[in-house]
Formats: structure tokens, C-alpha cells, sequence
């Protein structure tokens, strides 16, 4: 990770030209916090800048926090085989914002939108083909949001009168039980 | 009633079949549209999902011990690779150093693992082609595999054996002198199905210049491993990102030429050999010592140890109960598993479970290619597409 110094004086020329809000390294990782409007420019700018190159999408992930204004966090994890180096692009939306599509610099990422957009409902604009993608056909709600139990709401079954799959309101005979307690004795 | 030339026009359409669910070439449930034009393929529109059991929801249920043994059913074909990435995340986060035998076991097993699922690769890529014998000696030299996984955990597969902290127990007596002899007989029977496949004029024509990725594509679709290092891309994480005693150990990463199934196939018959080459240098290098780190608010204590003294016996006990409490903090850890990079994103948020545990499987990147690969071949070669993916659905679904 030699490369590591690169990288960083790097972005301090990235500074100067793009309104980063956050610079977070932590042992060797880089993560950048950036507004979502220029989530583009940014992905544009790492992947083809001749000291950064980062030219594989490794994956993106979202994580929910229903308490905070903005409520999704959806992260972006590059690396670069030139400069074997990885680094993180974060921003942070709300529920009522849309993310732009990056599957025009990535042709990997459509899938993961799809899967973002299947768990958490976050809405890439101009993503190509946005579609549940590992839920059933016709499943509704977003799993992964944190207000979602766990269980779910409905449960499908054979109907062996009916001869069909039916989907039903599901009915636990014991709610699941979560134990919330960090230690019955840690009283601090 | 007279017929003219322009009625007799009929507008062609592309023809469209649907593959799977349970074909037995889609390995697994895997749901295909392929849309044909005569018998080449146009467009081919994977429908995953099917296997969906929600693990990483589940796992934000759990606490992180308990979260453990969901990552032996992802990929159910490498299971302790993945448990390695998920261990080597919550170290990372707890900022927890482990023993150096335990680093060692650890290479051992994941190297085991990697034969284990090549085997498997090879094996079910053959017989969908359609040579049915690598298949059956594979699955024999997997048995042999699977036993050193129920002698250390008890269990052939699903093992939970690398734990936070290092791995649950020491090595049984014998073990590692049945490794030995079990890499020296492996070269053999690795031969043995290159001398079925490699120079099989069949299994040729099948593979080569099929499913070609150049270099470019590949990272553009963001592939990793032997579908990375395929199209000639020297990337191995084990070489460059080293985790454990990965720099510690000599090995060659092989690439291919032509970024066809031919040289992947050829890739994963070497990567084989080299685990061997790894898993010797491991047996002759392990070191004495502890087998997990002696911090027993991350680790319990040993058997012996909680029957005779009080701490050990609460420390036990909080383990099980309660599990450990990892402070904030997020990280993304990625190991070479067989198939790719295993990567673990895990945000703790100082309780004892994951606040988000996403799981970046290599098999959900290379599938999403599917349909680029397959493009302008016939049919017959999607099935051929699919095998050198080494698709499992077990991770892709999650």
C-alpha cells in the first residue's frame, strides 16, 4: 500500500476542484463523503484520472437510518488495480431523493442499483433497467429498510385445496423474539 | 382469391425460450429468457431471486457469533472462505490480532476450500459439456476433503471452524500427516482429469474462444478472480493484499491469454496445483502455539479452563449469552475466495450485533456478464458460459 501517498496527494488537488464535505482515513481506508449531485462527476473523475484509476465498481451498498434526516447512506467502493489501492464514496440521501445512475461509467453497478433499489427502495434515475431483482415477482415492500420486520407480512404457501400458491397475511403462534438487552448486568 | 407476392411477407421476430428454473445445467435455480435469433443467442436476461433467503437481514438479528455460520450457506461449495472474510472483518474491527498457528490453519483450510470448490467447478463443467468421468473422480477427491472438514468441526460442510479471534479448535492428532499424504496423492488424480479434459479434442472445441472477455470488459463488469485473471489481469488478493501468511508463502498467480473458458479452465486446474504447493509449505511451517487469541472477551476459554476457574467459567457464559460488543465503526473486507473477491461490508454500531452486514459475492458480478458473454453464441455454449462462471446460487441470491 506504497501507493497510499499518491492517492492522498491527490486528493488534495481533488479538494480544490470539487466540494468534498469529509475526508475519513481510518488504518488504510479512504472514504470520501460527497454531496449526491456530484456523485458523478466525482465517479467519472476517480475512474479515469491518470493517478487514481480506479476502474473496477466493487460493489455499493446502502445502509438505513430511519432516525436521521437523511436517511440512506449508500456507499460506493472503488479499486484500483493500477495502484492496488480501494477507496470509499459515500453520500447520503433522503427518502424522497433520487440517486443518479452511474451504470453509463460502470456496467457492473446496474444490477447492485437493482438491488439497492429492491431492499431499500432508493430510485436511480436513468438506470436502464431497474427491476426487483432478488425478490419475488410482485413482492412489495423494501426488506432491508430497518422499519421492515423480520418476518415480513405475508407468507405464500401450496393451497392444497385450491391447487394454487396462495399469499396469505402471515400468522406467527409466537412473535419472534428479539432480545434487545446489550447485558443484564452492565449497568452504566 | 389470388395470392400476391407482398402478402406472403411475414415479419420475423426473435424467438424467445425460457432456461430453468430447474434445469440442471443452470446449476441450481437459476431462471433464464434467452432471446434467439435462429440458435444464437441475442440477449440473455438472468432472473435471480429465487434462493433468496435474506441472510443479510437476518444477520442484523444476530449477534456476531451467531452471524457466523450464515456465511458457510452463501456459497455452499467454499465455506470456509467466506467465513474468513466475515472473521477477518470483525478482527479488522475489533482491532484483534490473532495467533500465528491459527493464521496458519486458516491458510490451510482456506486452500483446502479453494480444491474443494475448482474441484467442483471443473467437475460440473465437464459434465455439462458433457464428460461425465472428471465429474465422479472430482466428487471421490472431495469426499477426502470433506472428511479433514468433519474431523476438525464435526460437520462436512457447513463447519463454522474459523471463529473471530482464530479457529474454534486445535487440529486433531493425525490430521496433518493425512493432509501430507493427501496432497501427494491429489497430484495424481489431478492429472488424471487433465488427461481426460486439457488435450480432449470434445472439450476444446467446446471452450475455446467461447465466452472471450477482454481485459477491458472485465473490469468494466467488475470480475474477480479466475474470471479476472481469465482475461489476463494479474490480480490476486492473496499476492496483492496479502491477509494472514499469504506473503509468507511462495505461489505463482497463473493468468490467461485469450480471456476464453479454455484458459479458465486452465487457470482453475493450476490454482490447484499451487493450493497444494501452499498447503505444503503451511504443513511443514506450522507453528506451535495458541489457536486463538487469548483475549477472552472476543474468544472463550477453553474447556478445561471454565471447569476450573470462576472468570473463565462468566467470560464463557457472556460469550454465548450476550456474544462481544464491537465498538462503531464500518469497514470493507475482501478475501480471494475460489470464485472471487469475498468481500464483507460490516457497520457495527457498538452492540453485539451488525448494524448492516452487506455481502459482495463475486458469483453476483460475474452472472450480471451473462448476457455479454453470451452474445452471438448458440445456445449449447450458455451452458458452457455458465459452468466456467462457477455460478453457485447460494451466494448470489443471498
Amino acid at each position: 500500500m506504497k501507493n497510499i501517498k499518491i492517492i492522498i496527494q491527490n486528493l488534495k488537488n481533488i479538494i480544490k476542484i470539487f466540494p468534498i464535505e469529509k475526508i475519513q482515513i481510518y488504518n488504510s481506508d479512504i472514504t470520501l463523503i460527497i454531496k449526491h449531485n456530484i456523485l458523478l462527476d466525482i465517479l467519472l473523475f476517480f475512474k479515469n484520472h491518470i493517478l487514481s484509476q480506479f476502474k473496477i465498481l466493487t460493489c455499493i451498498s446502502a445502509a438505513d437510518y430511519p432516525a436521521n434526516k437523511y436517511r440512506f447512506k449508500i456507499i460506493y467502493e472503488l479499486l484500483s488495480i493500477r495502484f492496488n489501492n480501494r477507496i470509499k464514496i459515500k453520500i447520503f440521501i433522503s427518502e424522497i431523493n433520487s440517486v443518479d445512475s452511474t451504470d453509463k461509467l460502470f456496467l457492473t453497478s446496474n444490477w447492485y442499483e437493482c438491488e439497492i433499489w429492491d431492499m431499500f427502495g432508493i430510485f436511480f434515475k436513468n438506470n436502464k433497467n431497474l427491476k426487483r431483482i432478488l425478490t419475488d415477482y410482485g413482492f412489495e415492500g423494501y426488506p432491508l429498510r430497518k422499519d421492515y420486520p423480520l418476518s415480513g407480512y405475508v407468507e405464500m404457501r401450496y393451497h392444497e385445496t385450491k391447487k394454487r400458491v396462495t399469499i396469505e397475511p402471515i400468522e406467527l403462534s409466537q412473535e419472534y423474539r428479539t432480545f434487545k438487552f446489550l447485558s443484564p448486568w452492565d449497568v452504566k | 382469391m389470388s395470392f400476391k407476392k407482398n402478402n406472403l411477407k411475414r415479419k420475423i421476430k426473435n424467438f424467445t425460450i425460457n432456461f430453468g428454473p430447474q434445469h440442471p445445467a443452470a446449476h441450481g435455480v437459476l431462471r433464464l429468457v434467452l432471446e434467439l435469433k435462429g440458435e444464437s443467442v441475442k440477449k440473455a436476461d438472468p432472473h435471480i431471486g429465487l434462493l433468496h433467503r435474506g441472510t443479510e437481514k437476518l444477520i442484523e438479528y444476530k449477534n456476531y457469533l451467531q452471524a457466523l455460520p450464515y456465511f458457510d450457506r452463501l456459497d455452499y461449495v467454499s465455506m470456509m472462505s467466506q467465513e474468513h472474510s466475515f472473521c477477518l472483518a470483525v478482527e479488522k474491527l475489533l482491532n484483534c490480532k490473532i495467533p500465528k498457528r491459527a493464521k496458519y490453519i486458516r491458510v490451510i483450510f482456506a486452500e483446502i476450500t479453494r480444491i474443494l470448490n475448482h474441484l467442483l467447478a471443473v467437475g460440473c463443467h465437464a459434465m455439462d459439456v458433457g464428460a461425465m468421468t472428471p465429474f465422479l473422480w472430482a466428487f471421490e477427491e472431495r469426499e477426502k476433503l470433506m472428511e479433514f472438514y468433519e474431523r476438525i468441526s464435526g460437520a462436512r460442510m457447513h463447519a463454522a471452524y474459523f471463529r473471530p479471534g482464530g479457529v474454534h479448535i486445535d487440529l486433531p492428532k493425525g490430521l496433518l500427516s493425512d493432509i501430507f499424504l493427501f496432497i501427494k496423492q491429489f497430484n495424481l488424480r489431478l492429472n488424471e482429469i487433465e488427461d481426460m479434459l486439457t488435450e480432449n479434442r470434445i472439450w476444446k472445441q467446446r471452450l475455446i474462444d467461447i465466452g472471450v472477455v477482454s481485459s477491458k470488459m472485465a473490469l468494466e463488469w467488475g470480475f474477480s478472480g479466475v474470471m479476472l485473471r481469465g482475461s489476463g489481469v494479474k490480480w490476486d488478493l492473496r499476492k496483492t493484499q496479502p491477509y494472514e501468511i499469504y506473503q509468507n508463502v511462495s505461489f505463482d498467480v497463473p493468468t490467461g491469454t485469450n480471456g476464453d473458458c479454455y484458459d479458465r479452465y486452465l487457470i482453475r486446474i493450476f490454482e490447484m496445483k499451487q493450493s497444494l504447493k501452499i498447503i505444503e509449505q503451511c504443513l511443514n511451517n506450522l507453528p506451535q502455539g495458541f489457536i486463538k487469541s487469548n483475549n477472552n472477551k472476543i474468544t472463550p476459554p477453553t474447556r478445561p479452563e471454565m471447569k476450573q476457574s470462576m472468570e473463565s467459567l462468566i467470560h464463557h457464559f457472556k460469550i454465548y449469552t450476550q456474544g462481544f460488543v464491537v465498538p462503531t465503526n464500518e469497514t470493507y473486507t475482501a478475501t480471494e475466495a475460489p470464485k472471487g473477491e469475498f468481500g464483507v461490508f460490516l457497520i457495527s454500531d457498538n452492540t453485539n450485533k451488525p448494524y448492516r452486514c452487506k455481502i459482495k459475492a463475486p458469483g453476483f458480478t460475474h452472472l450480471q456478464a451473462l448476457s455479454f458473454m453470451s452474445q452471438n453464441h448458440m445456445i449449447a455454449d450458455v451452458v458452457t458460459i455458465i459452468g466456467t462462471q462457477d455460478i453457485v446460487f447460494g451466494e448470489i441470491d443471498r
